[in-house]
């Protein structure tokens, strides 16, 4: 696209004229290539017979605006960048000040998220915010919480693992299955799972901690798959792929209860009008507790000698032993605290779903929590919770677009060209940030000021 | 070893040491002792197993065969091929640094010199619990690592850029901060693989203050791998000369310099000078063998095939096994020994098809002086015995 044919040899010719030619150019390979893919189209009659359907109209159509397009794109949006590249060429280089949004980007972003459940209500009702609050508000901040448990083994010690979602499971099954048998409250039982899906990070750690790079990942990956088939096969205690259903709701630390039936149900101790959404506001800031204390956690351990050691590690192991880090340890710890947060996140999921089974925990979230990873920029907290909202936010956004049905008429279903939006939004991310959103490194300490590290520097581990 | 005082005089003591990759023997049975608070300078022409003794030494190969001994000042003693790698450093505190440079090329440098300090963080912060709630003992221990890396940053000039990641360093001041990094796990024992590659000769004297500085303030004892022997020269104290992984000479630079094994193994004596001491001995297959560059010194029975009887007998060693091994005739001091051999054996050349070739030619010119070191030289079993008969004649080549 980017590309100009024969920018050389034509250096005499006038933007315009060398503009006319490419169209002409454009126009006849775009011709040539959709001639069969719109020109002709096969379909059945009213008998079941197959007949070709000519759309040369559309055809046509097609071909003009892939000419126009390329006519005005030579002739004068490249001009035009060409000139504003060499404007700022000749501007004398101002040191950015980062405007006051960067500069509080944390602050700021907090704050929103505290008050989203508070707007939501007052624009749409209680009933009208559950949506919001729900699909989008608590659905990101599960993602946010994973993928910042992710980027500990990733982004930090830089691990490969494409398995995360198995730790995830055993945190939501953890929770459903002690839950449902022995009645144990929500607040007993987070800490109960997330050591459940430590233990098995560090299971897991054990037998790979001598593989690297693709090899690990490929381990990893099949741990993922073990996991869920043990879940869907093992019907005596997981109920195979019908799942478990009835798990208990959260209380408010025993205080108010948010079932109908219950004495102390929230609505009648606080004397408000019944409704579901406090269920959801309340998990929803229960899930930014949750995402808060990972973050915080990941914060402190950065700066803690086991954090720089996980960095050092994706740096470069042999030096790492070389210094005298055990690196077994350092990375069966980075493990263990990714699969715990994975933990966290699996019980809150249970929580708040009040069913799980195994299709819930298949390749494609291991898949899409790394994307979320890599896509935020490793290691980075605030990219990786943008990329959380632009990867779950879009793709929840995408089922709400019934305008689209008014462009291309009433039979075009969004839906179902989710993925295909959502995979060319990575792969245009990927070209215009290859380091995702935040590429720079954030040192854990300094002796005169804190500079961020490009990311040419860092590396993105091997193991 | 046998007595107390001796075994506590040198911090490294590597006996017998033996290091076989397949059928290639990168250390053949060397041994040598490595005195605290000195220099010992660990030098030999590329491929002569230097690097892969610094491998072992800090467990980063098992040898094969062998014993690596370190005595720490406060006379606990650890034998380094048993313990594993990470422990090397940490409990028997040998640092090193690397050939090619290996830094954490995306923290800072405060952050390298902080990562070092990995263990002694570790369990201030009470092995990240305390650390993880603020407690004040870790943020002590914190304070104090930061003073410790600061420190090393001044030594090593490198203050000013404390907040630059390390992989923005020009090369030399990367290896500066290898060697900072290396100093700030606190060791007894400082192995540096050729830290003076690639540096220009004003970084190169920085080197060199910075070395002595470490070797005069901290009693650290350094292990040096070095090609520029300026830097050899200027600072060791005790040179050992490793030619495919056999032990050529070992003494003082003085002694070293002038070794005739060493000088043609290594020290600058240049082809044309190897070629006239060969041709005075009447070496022709040996000269066609330099001439047509190092490609030779692997594989056995090659052109030096006729130096193959007198030279293996002479520098034999114990593996048996052993398929593949460096050519014998490729090995420039065994050249010398060679020398010396072929003379002893000239008398029974003529029973001897391998010797053919030095009989014709050779008309000695010092006969006298020659058949004593001959003697020796044919006299040997050993490979350390072996050194000695060379050794014994020092610039009677120059
Ligand atoms: N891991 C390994 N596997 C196989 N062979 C090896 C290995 N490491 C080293 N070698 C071989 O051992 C020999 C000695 O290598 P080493 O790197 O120790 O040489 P060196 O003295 O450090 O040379 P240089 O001056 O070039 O650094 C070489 O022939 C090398 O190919
Ligand atoms: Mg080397």
């Amino acid at each position: 696209m980017a590309v100009t044919v024969s920018s050389e040899r034509d250096t005499v010719a006038t933007p315009i004229q060398r503009a006319f030619r490419e169209a002409l150019y454009a126009g006849a390979i775009s011709l040539g290539l959709f001639v069969l893919f719109i020109g002709l189209r096969t379909d059945q009659n009213i008998s079941n017979e197959l007949i070709l359907v000519q759309r040369w109209g559309l055809l046509a159509i097609v071909v003009i605006a892939v000419t126009l397009g390329r006519f005005v794109y030579v002739a004068y949006a490249v001009p035009a960048m060409e000139r504003s590249k060499a404007e700022r060429a000749q501007a004398p280089a101002v040191v950015a000040e980062p405007g006051f949004l960067k500069r509080n980007f944390n602050r700021i972003g907090l704050v929103v998220l505290l008050l989203y459940p508070i707007a939501m209500v007052l624009l749409f009702g209680f009933q009208g915010s559950l949506k919001w609050v729900d699909n989008f508000g608590i659905q990101i901040l599960i993602y946010v919480m994973l993928a910042w448990g992710l980027n500990i083994v990733i982004g930090l010690a830089g691990l490969l693992d494409l398995g995360y979602v198995a730790f995830y499971a055993v945190g939501a099954y953890a929770y459903a299955l002690l839950g449902t048998h022995f009645g144990l409250s929500f607040w007993i039982l987070l800490p109960a799972a997330g050591c459940m899906a430590a233990f098995w990070g560090v299971m897991l750690g054990f037998p790979v901690l001598r593989l690297r790079g693709d090899y690990l990942a490929i381990v990893t990956l099949a741990f993922g798959e073990i996991i869920r088939l043990v879940l869907i096969n093992w019907r005596e205690v997981t109920n195979g792929s019908a799942g478990i259903s009835g798990i208990p709701k959260v209380s408010f630390f025993g205080l108010m209860s948010f079932n109908v039936s219950d004495p102390n149900y929230i609505a009648k101790v606080l004397h408000i009008a019944q409704s579901g959404a406090y269920y959801k506001i309340f998990l929803y800031y229960l899930a930014l507790a949750l995402c808060l204390l990972t973050a915080f956690v990941t914060i402190r351990l950065r700066r803690l000698p086991v954090g720089r050691a996980w960095e050092a590690l994706r740096e470069d192991e042999i030096a790492c032993r070389s210094l005298g880090i055990n690196t077994t340890t350092t990375k069966l710890t980075a493990f263990a605290t990714g699969a715990m947060f994975g933990g966290f996140a699996g019980s809150f999921f249970a929580a708040r779903q009040g069913f799980v089974s195994p299709e819930s925990f298949v390749f494609l979230e291991s898949a899409i929590i790394l994307a979320i990873v890599v896509l935020g920029g490793m290691g980075s907290l605030g990219g990786i919770a943008v990329a959380a909202l632009v990867m779950i936010g879009g793709t929840e956004i995408l089922r709400e677009l019934d305008f689209l049905k008014a462009v291309f008429g009433p039979d075009f279903t969004p839906e179902l060209y989710r993925m295909l939006l959502f995979g060319m939004a990575m792969v245009i991310v990927m070209l215009w940030k290859p380091r995702g959103f935040v590429g720079s490194r954030e040192p854990t300490a300094f002796l005169k000021e804190r500079r961020a590290v490009s990311a040419s520097f860092t590396k993105e581990g091997h193991g | 070893m046998n007595a107390q005082a001796s075994a506590n005089d040198f911090i490294l003591q590597v006996e017998h040491l033996s290091m076989k990759f397949g059928g290639l023997v990168a250390i053949g049975d060397l041994s040598f002792q490595a005195r605290r608070g000195e220099i010992t300078a660990l030098i030999g022409p590329n491929g002569a197993g230097k690097t892969t003794v610094f491998n072992c030494i800090t467990g980063f190969y098992k040898p094969s065969e062998g014993m690596l001994t370190l005595n720490r000042r406060d006379g606990s003693t650890y034998l380094l091929e048993r313990l594993p790698n990470h422990e090397i450093p940490a409990r028997a505190k040998v640092a090193r640094t690397f050939q090619n440079i290996r830094l954490f090329s995306g923290m800072t440098l405060l952050e390298n010199l902080l990562v070092a300090q990995h263990n002694k963080l570790m369990k201030a912060s009470g092995y990240t619990f305390l650390g993880l709630f603020g407690f004040p003992s870790y943020r002590q221990a914190s304070a104090e690592s930061i003073d410790l890396a600061r420190h090393w940053l001044e030594k090593a000039d490198l203050v000013d850029r404390a907040d630059d990641p390390a992989g923005d360093l020009p090369y030399g001041a990367q290896r500066r901060l290898e060697i900072a990094r290396a100093m700030c796990t606190g060791p007894e024992l400082l192995c540096l693989d050729e830290p003076a590659a690639g540096l220009n000769p004003k970084e190169s004297a920085a080197l060199n203050d910075l070395l002595m500085d470490i070797k005069n303030n901290t009693g650290t004892s350094i292990l040096l791998i070095e090609h520029d022997m300026s830097v050899v020269m200027q600072i060791s104290d005790h040179v050992v000369v490793l030619e495919y992984g056999r032990k050529i000479s070992d003494g003082n630079p003085q002694s070293v310099r002038t070794d005739p094994r060493v000088i043609a193994a290594y020290l600058g004596v240049d082809d044309e000078e190897v070629e006239t001491v060969l041709t005075e001995v009447g070496d022709e297959d040996v000269i066609e063998q330099l001439d047509t560059g190092p490609d030779s010194a692997h594989g056995p029975g090659n052109s030096a095939s006729m130096m193959a009887g007198p030279v293996s007998d002479s520098v034999e060693h114990a593996d048996e096994g052993e398929r593949v091994t460096v050519s014998k005739g490729a090995s420039k001091a065994a050249q010398v020994d060679a020398r010396a051999a072929s003379i002893a054996s000239k008398p029974q050349s003529a029973a001897k098809p391998a010797a053919k070739s030095s009989a014709p030619k050779t008309a000695p010119k010092k006969p006298a002086a020659k058949a004593s070191a001959a003697k020796a030289g044919s006299a040997s079993k050993g490979k350390e015995t072996a050194a000695k008969p060379t050794a014994g004649k020092p610039g009677g080549r120059k």
